[in-house]
């Protein structure tokens, strides 16, 4: 029998002005429709394309898991060498004004609250380069009022000589303040989307700013006209359909990398995990589940740092060495404050890997990689005014 | 024996350092290779920092040390790097690396020409990379690069000599060395940049993420020396039709 041909997926968006996701359901039946010849066909393609994507995100691909695993490893290795990026986060505040079901931040949830001074989150940001890091991600829940721009590009000025590339991860700003943020010495921020699935999405977002769908889907656009170095997507596991997650994920890096050439992307991978709620994950995402679709991604788009965080467990992520990921971080903290104070309370999750940063790297380099923690530098984050001055 | 910007170096094999399991596999990698001019990423060391992992096991004494400005987009950037890295004690000598595009990592030619050229009367020795455009090699040759790196194929790709049309002219043109650079896969691509005249070849992903980076880099050496022997030693010409070995047919009336 010929092989089947691959589908048409119809959903070229990328001359699109504005990213847009189709309807959830077609991104389902896509990737639920994929045959076995399409999965192989997608293994051995060296641009498998949308169609691919789809294949390899399927139910059909289950029974290949271990020859993605080998192409995912093959390509990573190549274009990212025998290395993994470590990095740590500081959590900034856990005060947040949205009411998310599944989030230990939760406006809802009675936790104590707490944001960091600037003293205090310098004093976290240095532990952790006394520790080695280099590169760190701030983190912060969303609380404009609390932690807004002003507040990060305060911070930013004062971390950016001692730090190689500083990271953010909180609320969606305008272009303008991407744009004050990376004069400040920010590099790359992330915003997930934590669904694609409109319906669900509205469903676990119950009140605040966050509830706006469209706003958080065109922040990673927002971020690279902005200028900044590198955008972070991600879909929050354990919400809506892995497969379809992971089809939309595509789709916005090819729309990303169409529209904003200059811009690294990156994917992260958050598995839900029980935090401050009591939160059950609705359609939960299996180790293996992860693994391909990590796999899928990797084959995909050969180019995107990948990030495993301490969510998942030290067993897993020494498994996971070599196969896809570029990132790891390592003795993370969720909590603000939690580096300094033993028993700071209130994380925002628990982490599965309460490994320290020596005890990782070891892992990594028994696995014959090498644990780099300086792959950026802050001449980078001389911007603006200082420009003249360097 | 190849010289640049009047330095001689006896191997035509320049190093990465990039992408080896360890700093220890490079280091050996780097010894097996017979390289005495190794490129680092600026973004990658702390030039500050006695104890970083990379220069604490690079011999300066043993390899002259090619600093590179990976990462920077525009010549602006590049030049604030390469400054700052010649203050903290990183030489004068540069690789110089402008790629706007995060992917390809291709070499955007009108900011690498604009970063020569103030680099070069700033007194620094600039070896930029560049695509395998003939004229922009004569043009940063102009603006003062002390040699021009070609790509044969786009950077980690193991593609080979892709470009070998374009690379021919720059050879026949060139006054600077030729150092063909990235996408060189194995070690018959390198024989077959040398065969060709490049002057040397810059090798890392190949070397770094080869099954054993020392013997690979043993493999690319000799094909190094092999490939220079044969360009020095003459190469036949190609053609289409057979060529009698003895070349007397046709003349069996000679007395």
């Amino acid at each position: 029998m010929p092989p089947h041909p691959p589908p048409r997926m119809g959903w070229d968006f990328c001359g699109n002005p504005m990213f847009m996701i189709p309807e959830f359901s077609a991104l389902q039946s896509a990737v639920s429709r994929a045959t076995e010849a399409e999965v192989l066909q997608a293994l051995s393609s060296n641009r498998p394309g949308m169609a691919g994507l789809a294949a390899l995100l399927s139910p059909a691909a289950e029974l290949h898991l271990g020859a993605m695993a080998k192409r995912s490893a093959a390509i990573t290795s190549q274009r990212f060498g025998r290395t993994m990026q470590m990095y740590a986060p500081v959590y900034l505040s856990s005060f947040c004004t949205n009411r998310c079901a599944y989030c230990g931040f939760s406006a809802g949830n009675a936790i104590d609250r707490r944001v960091l001074t600037f003293v205090e989150a310098e004093s976290e940001a240095m532990i952790l380069h006394q520790r080695g890091f280099s590169h760190l991600l701030l983190v912060s829940g969303e609380a404009p009022a609390k932690v807004g721009v002003d507040y990060l590009e305060k911070l930013a000025l004062r971390l950016r000589n001692r730090f190689a590339a500083l990271s953010i991860e909180v609320q969606p700003l305008a272009t303008e303040e991407y744009a004050r943020l990376f004069r400040a010495g920010i590099t790359s921020v992330a915003v997930y989307q934590e669904t694609y699935d409109r319906g669900m999405y509205k469903q676990v977002h119950l009140a605040g700013p966050k509830a706006d769908f469209d706003y958080r889907l065109e922040s990673p656009a927002r971020i690279a006209a902005a200028g900044m170095r590198e955008v972070g997507i991600g879909a929050l596991l354990g919400l809506a359909d892995w497969r379809a997650e992971g089809l939309a994920l595509g789709l916005h890096l090819a729309w990303l990398r169409k529209h904003y050439w200059r811009t690294g992307l990156t994917v992260s991978f958050p598995r839900m995990r029980p935090a401050q709620g009591e939160f059950k994950p609705l359609n939960p995402v299996s180790e293996r589940n992860l693994s391909q679709m990590i796999f899928a991604l990797r084959i995909f788009d050969p180019d995107i740092g990948l990030y495993l965080s301490t969510r998942e467990e030290a067993r897993y992520r020494d498994g996971m060495i070599g196969l896809g990921p570029t990132r790891y971080s390592a003795g993370s903290c969720t909590a603000p404050g939690g580096y300094g104070l033993a028993d700071a309370g209130g994380e925002q999750f628990e982490v599965g890997d309460s490994r320290s940063l020596a005890e990782v790297s070891v892992a990594i380099q028994q696995k014959g990689f090498d644990p780099v923690l300086k792959d950026w530098d802050a001449v980078f984050q001389l911007q603006g005014d200082r420009q003249q001055a360097a | 024996m190849l010289t640049i910007a009047g330095r001689k170096f006896r191997s035509r094999l320049f190093g990465g350092t990039g992408k080896f399991s360890s700093p220890e596999v490079m280091k050996e990698a780097l010894a097996a290779s017979g390289c005495e001019m190794v490129t680092v990423a600026l973004r990658r060391i702390d030039l500050n920092n006695p104890a970083d992992d990379i220069m604490r096991v690079l011999d300066r004494d043993r390899y002259l040390f090619l600093p590179n400005t990976s990462g920077a987009r525009d010549a602006g950037e590049a030049i604030r790097l390469a400054r700052l890295a010649r203050a903290s004690g990183g030489g004068e000598w540069l690789k110089l690396e402008v790629t706007p595009d995060p992917r390809t990592l291709l070499p955007d030619p009108i900011e690498t020409l604009k970063a020569t050229e103030e680099l070069a009367k700033e007194g620094f020795k600039v070896l930029p990379y560049m695509n395998a455009d003939p004229i922009l090699a004569l043009r940063l040759q102009d603006a003062g690069a002390v040699a021009v790196m070609p790509l044969g194929s786009p950077i980690g790709t193991n593609q080979g000599v892709l470009t070998r049309f374009q690379i021919e002219i720059i050879i026949a043109q060139a006054r600077v060395p030729v150092i063909v650079d990235a996408g060189l896969g194995a070690p018959s691509h390198v024989a077959e940049a040398m065969e060709m005249g490049a002057d040397a070849v810059l090798v890392n992903t190949a070397i770094a993420v080869a099954g054993d980076p020392v013997r690979m880099a043993r493999a690319f050496a000799m094909a190094v020396e092999a490939g220079r022997i044969a360009y020095e030693a003459g190469l036949g010409t190609v053609s289409k039709d057979a060529a009698p070995s003895s070349p007397e047919d046709g003349l069996g009336f000679l007395r």
